[in-house]
């Protein structure tokens, strides 16, 4: 799953002012997409992908996000965080075939999210329009092995319940394919909820305590913990490392959400030199 | 000169000629039906265009059977949809779960698989397995109370015996145990008593048709389970009201009989009761009953009334005594072979056709009853005598309160 650590900067330019510009493409489309080993689900995508891609800049940055529509249906794309009222992607609808450019300065740093804001809007998010933004502080945070979490669920015969629940859009992924990472390793998780359908969504890491930043909008005050539950679309950032090598299992921490996808692990290796 | 002889040949090319003439419009409404097909198949989309329903959206999977074993659930399903379909996932109780799927996850149309899941079930609880296809669409069975599904072996063959034996043989000669009785009061009493026992069979009818249809939701709509009742209940009804009048000659209107009658109406009770055991061990089976002694009990007062129902006819000449023995075998022991068939190797389909048959037996033992109560005068007139209507309504009473015991 390349998702967990792709992270799309865009096409940086320099302005007159000496600020930088990001300009990024996102296509809406029809697709199905397998969310669950062997069930196929007729999904609405950014990009051909559940969650749509992760757009990153740093706070000030001058950014431009070419939408293109290329689905059967009227979308738009509605960003979190400060811009002018045209570009909150509600009133502007962009009509199938044709295109619309969002253009705000990122602020407030932080991990924020964007999703289509089409009625009905419980349709267009569960089909799968969303996707999480990350506004960098101006200074940098501290070096670490960075990754990107969105807890969803999928309502595949659309009785308005979820069969599947998945962090980052596939049943069970991280359960199949542990996620690599060292022993003391400092490790930045960017943790989204955008499940449709049930009002809370959680993450429990065993064997760990990290450090959790709400929004990521303040760099000084976090909570130290292994749970938190999330409404749908609060978000936050993790930080910590793992004391010890072996493999560890991260999961909802509501049983049911687990057992029906939400669930993965951390494979961890001993830190270099002390194989 | 020839004329004669021409005369004398025509005919046979003539009748030649009918023949072929008959064969020709014999078989041209089926090769026109066969060039149709093929016209149709070879340019579907052409006739119709294509279908405006994603064939994915119209799967189906039917539950045919759930059996708890030790560390394992093994779930018998069956493609009822249009087109193929494919296991993806299972869940137990709204968890993905590991299993098996034989022969293969991707059934054709039509195609049944069994899953097997390990699972450390927990007996008397509720266990629900879910399956969901290729196209992201559930389906659902849930057992209410799961118990141990019963392995063919001599084990349960003894115990289903046994089982039939109370519920269906003891009763049965029990009801018989009152020919001395019966046959000992007036006349009027036993054509009031004839009536009882129609009554009573008319719930027993009713009640077994009505499980028929119940359990017609339990198969798939393609097998059509109501054409199965109707099969099953008109085939019966007709064939067992033949085979009592075979001897009688054809065209014959008198109806059978004494003690012929007394074995018409105690293969028709034998039948329901096949029925009956078949849907006692099928509930037995999927955990849908724990069969308590309480509901053996119910069983058993309920079908005591069936021997009385044999021996009405005969109550004025008794027969040779072995003729109770054989009548009381020929009602009673079916339910031990429905237990067998429905609590060793379940097949909803089956059962649903064994239900509509036994309703079909019973009918033809009204049928038959009635017939012989009123010898030839109008059937109403006989059934609103005051005596006939008190026994009537009695028998149907008397079922309706008996069956409460029964009921799960």
């Amino acid at each position: 799953m390349t998702f967990l650590t792709a992270f799309d900067y865009g096409r940086v330019s320099q302005l007159p002012d000496g600020r930088v510009r990001r300009e990024y493409t996102v296509i809406a489309l029809d697709q199905e997409v397998e969310v669950a080993s062997g069930v196929k689900f007729p999904a609405w995508t950014f990009n051909g992908n559940i969650p749509g891609p992760t757009l990153r800049c740093t706070e000030g940055d001058l950014v431009t996000i070419h939408f293109l529509n290329e689905s059967s249906m009227p979308h738009t794309l509605h960003f979190h965080g400060f811009h002018p009222a045209n570009m909150d992607g509600v009133f502007e609808v962009v009509p199938p075939g044709s295109r619309f450019s969002y253009e705000f300065t990122a602020e407030p740093f932080g991990l924020h999210l964007y999703h289509c804001h089409v009625m009905p809007l419980k349709k267009h998010i569960h089909k799968g329009l969303y996707g999480t933004f990350i506004i960098d502080p101006p200074q940098p945070r501290p070096k670490a092995r960075e990754m990107v979490f969105v807890m969803n669920g999928f309502d595949t015969d659309f009785d308005n319940e979820n069969e599947f629940y998945t962090v980052n859009g596939v049943a069970n992924f991280f359960v199949e394919h542990p996620i690599e990472v060292r022993q003391d390793e400092p490790l930045r998780i960017y943790l989204a909820n955008l499940t449709e359908f049930d009002l809370l969504n959680s993450i429990h890491t065993h064997a760990t305590f990290f450090k959790f930043y709400r929004t990521g909008t303040r760099l000084d005050q976090y909570e130290y913990t292994d749970t938190v539950m999330l409404c749908q679309g609060e978000r936050g950032i993790m930080e910590y490392s793992y004391k010890f090598p072996g493999m560890f299992m991260f999961h909802a921490h509501q049983s049911e959400f687990a057992e029906l996808g939400w669930m993965g692990f951390f494979k961890v290796l001993p830190a270099e030199g002390k194989a | 000169m020839n004329r004669p002889e021409v005369g004398i040949a025509q005919p046979a090319p003539r009748g030649l000629r009918r023949g072929v003439r008959l064969v020709v419009f014999a078989l041209l409404p089926v090769f026109l039906l066969g060039a149709m097909i093929y016209v149709f198949l070879s340019s579907e989309t052409l006739l119709l265009g294509p279908s405006p329903v994603p064939p994915e959206a119209l799967q189906r999977i039917t539950f045919e059977r759930m059996a708890f074993y030790p560390g394992k659930i093994v779930v018998k399903v069956r493609n009822t949809g249009p087109g193929p379909v494919q296991i993806a996932q299972v869940l137990v109780n709204d968890a993905i779960w590991a299993f098996t799927v034989t022969p293969a996850p991707e059934l054709s149309r039509l195609a049944g698989a069994t899953i097997t899941i390990p699972y450390e079930w927990i007996e008397g609880d509720p266990h629900e397995v879910t399956v969901i296809t290729d196209a992201g669409l559930v389906f659902t069975e849930e057992v209410d109370v799961t118990t141990m599904t019963p392995v063919p072996g001599w084990r349960y063959f003894a115990l289903f015996a046994l089982l039939g034996g109370y519920v269906g043989v003891i009763p049965v000669f029990l009801g018989l145990l009152w020919f001395p009785f019966l046959s000992a009061v007036r006349a009027y009493w036993m054509e009031g008593l004839l009536s009882f026992t129609v009554g009573l069979l008319a719930f027993l009818g009713l009640d077994a048709l009505k499980e028929a249809f119940e359990a017609t939701e339990k198969v798939g709509p393609i097998f059509k389970g109501e054409a199965l009742i109707a099969l099953g209940l008109f085939g019966t009804f007709l064939g067992l009201v033949a085979l009592g009048r075979l001897n009688i000659g054809e065209g014959g209107d008198a109806s059978p009989s004494g003690l012929r009658l007394a074995y018409l109406i105690a293969l028709g009770i034998g039948l329901h009761n096949l029925g009956e055991g078949l849907a006692i061990g099928g509930a037995y089976q999927l955990g849908e009953v724990a069969l308590g002694a309480f509901l053996v009990l119910g069983f058993t007062i309920h079908n005591t009334t069936e021997g009385l129902a044999i021996v009405s006819p005969i109550l004025r000449r008794a027969p040779a005594r072995y003729h109770f023995l054989l009548l009381g075998i020929l009602a009673g022991v079916p339910t031990i072979a429905g237990l067998w068939i429905g609590g060793l190797t379940y097949s909803v389909p089956l059962s649903v056709l064994f239900l509509a048959i036994g309703a079909g037996a019973i009918f033809q033992v009204i049928y038959e009853v009635v017939r012989f109560q009123a010898g030839g005068k109008p059937v109403l007139q006989m059934l609103t005598m005051r005596h006939n209507f008190a026994g009537l309504v009695a028998g149907y009473v008397v079922m309706y309160f008996t069956g409460f015991l029964i009921a799960v």
